[in-house]
């Protein structure tokens, strides 16, 4: 990476999102699906996107890579990488682009893997097409792939199908695929949601290790804030199609500034600490049709005053570097210090 | 307990037993003795060709005991069969072999109306597992017809009852199930298990298809109704802080046998085989630091159910795996001064794997 030629801001930041805007036509309506996100993952760094379904955390990244589904449709923003904005490019541009620079795990590796071709072809795939790799080099290629992501006896398995896989192992062969061309960034869409908890953990911990031997980045969409500790450093909330809070993972994770992701925290049982009875988020996500006016979050919220029921509440820059879209903050401080004296 | 394995069926059986029988069988309502449900994989014709029957050991020699009012857990990987044991235990599934007592009377394989009526299971998805062309009062209604619950006129009194016990409004009666968000149709489906006034309520990953700001208000309401019912409940989950959190015991399943079984802070606190604690050690953690990347919890996928390890069949990814270990099959036997707690590890409770058990809990 020829890090001279760029500016500041591109060298530290693989990815930019500016005020991202996708929208859903439905029967019902215009849904707002994102709704103005801006967030950067830095070079060699982990993003965790978090937010419960409908909050527009997949729609935020399959924008990012191009491919949203046919009713949906990017109406403003940009999506920088490396100082290139993908919205701007036309189809084949983008294709020469996923694959080498930016590329992607989904959550269910049965469904993405093609069933009927050999698994060590479909990681081969790649190198052949974006890195024109000779046959015989793209095969070299992939045993080493298939070695770096932990599958036993490559050589073989080359030439099994997705079926003859477990679970994790698929999970592997994606991450084979996705590693394949040596891309800056890897998006990762809730990748250890459907895998046990102990094949999550060598899966989140190869990714990690991957992350650290070849500098690539991460993009990690999942609702499960856990794993979102054990894998990124940056962390930022989507609730309603924006974004309501973001920041380093220890900081909005364990003492967070927003009550929808105080919420979040307070309502998952926690691993150390039992509570006599969780204290769930009441009401339900807003529509997104018709949101609500002001703060999207202010009808289920303790903390709503008159100034959060009307006007935008964009993110506010905190001390540290972090960021809010509360306006009454300060009120999650206090809630936190009363649940610890609670303890 | 290790009659599927032939060789090992004599010795094996008779440790069992005295462990069992150590503990408190006072509590027992719902007890398994040597359960095991097979699937048979592949056409018979496949089988006759190959001289071979194969059999998917779902599961294979479980002893296991549900005392009166506690709520106990069922953890363990997908594939392990604890799926397959809720439908044995709620009568859903025949066993192929050992036998089901409830409260201290063995039940047949085809159950009595009655008995299935007192053991009811509520299912992971609240979108396959309701009837999409009944209303919730004429679901309801349907069952407490059938079952002769309530007299007739009383049907739909007692069905807003439930409604309201599980927090929805009696207007709920004449919608249909997709009208309901995820949590509300999981709370149909719990109204519905309730409705035959079960002892023992079976819930099988109750939560896990459902957001997590949601999934609070079900684990609160399962709380809240054991308490108020006196229900006996039976979870099954992988999340071993939804465990934590609801249920008194913990029984840990690994391919079809119970592992360990103990008191749930205890199990937490001090786990004795090594399986349970690779599956303790494997669960993010909010305080985490992100990008570990020294070993993982446990290493490699779980055996094929169709090709169970000969010995301890956890022996393929343990850490401590001796040669003992591929010859002989560790039964489930009790603590030494503890018949609370038990494990199905040779070493389990021996002194050298206290110093074994710390390390793996740093991690």
């Amino acid at each position: 990476m020829n890090e001279q030629s760029m500016s500041g801001a591109q060298m530290n930041n693989v990815l930019e999102v500016n005020d991202l805007r996708v929208q859903i036509t439905s029967r019902r309506g215009l849904v707002r699906a994102v709704d103005g996100v801006s967030f950067e993952v830095p070079r060699g760094g982990a993003l965790g996107l978090v937010g419960e379904s409908g909050s527009g955390k997949s729609m935020t990244l399959r924008a990012v890579l191009g491919v949203l589904p046919p009713e949906a449709h990017v109406v403003s923003g940009q999506v920088l990488l490396d100082g290139t904005d993908l919205l701007t490019l036309n189809q084949a541009s983008l294709n020469r682009v996923r694959g080498p620079k930016i590329s992607m795990i989904f959550q269910e590796p049965m469904s993405a893997l093609n069933p009927v071709m050999r698994v060590g072809q479909q990681i081969a795939e790649g190198p052949r097409i974006h890195l024109g790799y000779s046959r015989a080099r793209a095969e070299e290629r992939t045993l080493e792939l298939m070695r770096r992501v932990g599958i036993p006896d490559p050589e073989r398995r080359y030439r099994a199908y997705p079926h003859e896989f477990s679970g994790g192992m698929r999970q592997r062969v994606m991450i084979a695929i996705a590693l394949a061309c040596e891309p800056e960034i890897i998006l990762c869409d809730e990748p250890t949601t459907a895998l046990d908890v102990t094949i999550q953990d060598q899966i989140l911990r190869l990714l990690a290790q991957l992350c650290q031997e070849s500098g690539v980045s991460l993009m990690f969409v999942t609702h499960d804030l856990p794993v979102v500790a054990q894998i990124c450093q940056q962390v930022a909330v989507m609730y309603g199609g924006q974004l309501v809070e973001r920041g380093a993972v220890r900081d909005v994770l364990l003492d967070p500034r927003h009550p929808y992701t105080l919420g979040l925290v307070r309502s998952a049982p926690d691993f150390e600490y039992v509570q006599d009875s969780l204290r769930p988020i009441p009401g339900s996500p807003p529509s997104l049709i018709t949101p609500p006016p002001g703060c999207r979050f202010h009808p289920r919220c303790d903390f709503a005053e008159d100034d959060c029921r009307t006007g935008e509440v964009p993110l506010r820059i905190l001390p540290g570097g972090r960021a809010t879209a509360c306006l009454h903050h300060e009120r999650c401080l206090e809630a936190l210090a009363a649940d610890r004296a609670a303890r | 307990m290790s009659a599927g394995n032939p060789r090992g069926a004599g010795t094996a059986g008779d440790a069992q037993v005295p462990a069992q029988a150590g503990a408190p069988a006072a509590g027992a309502l719902l007890t398994a003795r040597d359960l095991a449900v097979f699937f048979p994989v592949g056409t018979q014709l496949m089988a006759r060709m190959r001289h071979t029957e194969r059999l998917l050991r779902a599961v294979d020699g479980v002893d296991l005991e549900v005392r009166r009012g506690e709520a106990l857990a069922l953890v363990g990987e997908s594939g392990s069969g604890k799926s397959t044991l809720a439908l044995a235990l709620a009568g859903l599934r025949p066993p192929d072999r050992g036998e089901i007592r409830y409260d201290g009377r063995v039940l047949p394989g085809r159950r009595s109306r009655d008995d299935r009526r007192r053991i009811q299971m509520v299912f992971q998805d609240p979108y396959s597992s309701l009837n999409p062309r009944l209303t919730v009062g004429g679901m309801l209604g349907e069952l407490l017809r059938v079952h002769h619950v309530v007299p007739r006129d009383e049907v739909r009194s007692f069905s807003a009852e439930l409604l309201r016990l599980v927090g929805l409004d009696e207007g709920a009666l004449s919608a249909y199930p997709r009208q309901f968000s995820g949590g509300q149709r999981q709370r149909v489906a719990i109204a519905r298990a309730l409705a035959l006034r079960p002892e023992v309520l079976v819930a099988d990953e109750p939560v896990s298809a459902l957001d997590v700001s949601v999934q609070a208000t079900i684990l609160n309401l399962l709380r809240d109704l054991r308490g108020e019912l006196g229900l006996t409940l039976l979870l099954i989950s992988h999340n071993l802080a939804v465990v934590r959190h609801l249920c008194d015991r913990v029984a840990v399943m690994y391919l079809g046998r119970i592992v360990e079984v103990a008191p749930t802070e205890q199990l937490f606190r001090d786990p004795r085989h090594p399986y349970t604690r690779g599956l303790l050690a494997a669960i993010p953690r909010l305080t985490e630091q992100a990008g570990e990347t020294g070993p993982p919890a446990m290493a490699g996928d779980p055996p094929s159910p169709l090709a169970i390890p000969a010995g301890c069949r956890f022996r393929t990814r343990c850490p401590m795996a001796q040669p003992r270990c591929e010859q002989e099959d560790p039964a489930l036997t009790a603590r030494p001064a503890d018949p609370g707690h038990l494990a199905a590890c040779h070493f389990a409770f021996t002194p050298a794997s206290a110093s074994a058990s710390a390390a793996p809990e740093q991690a």
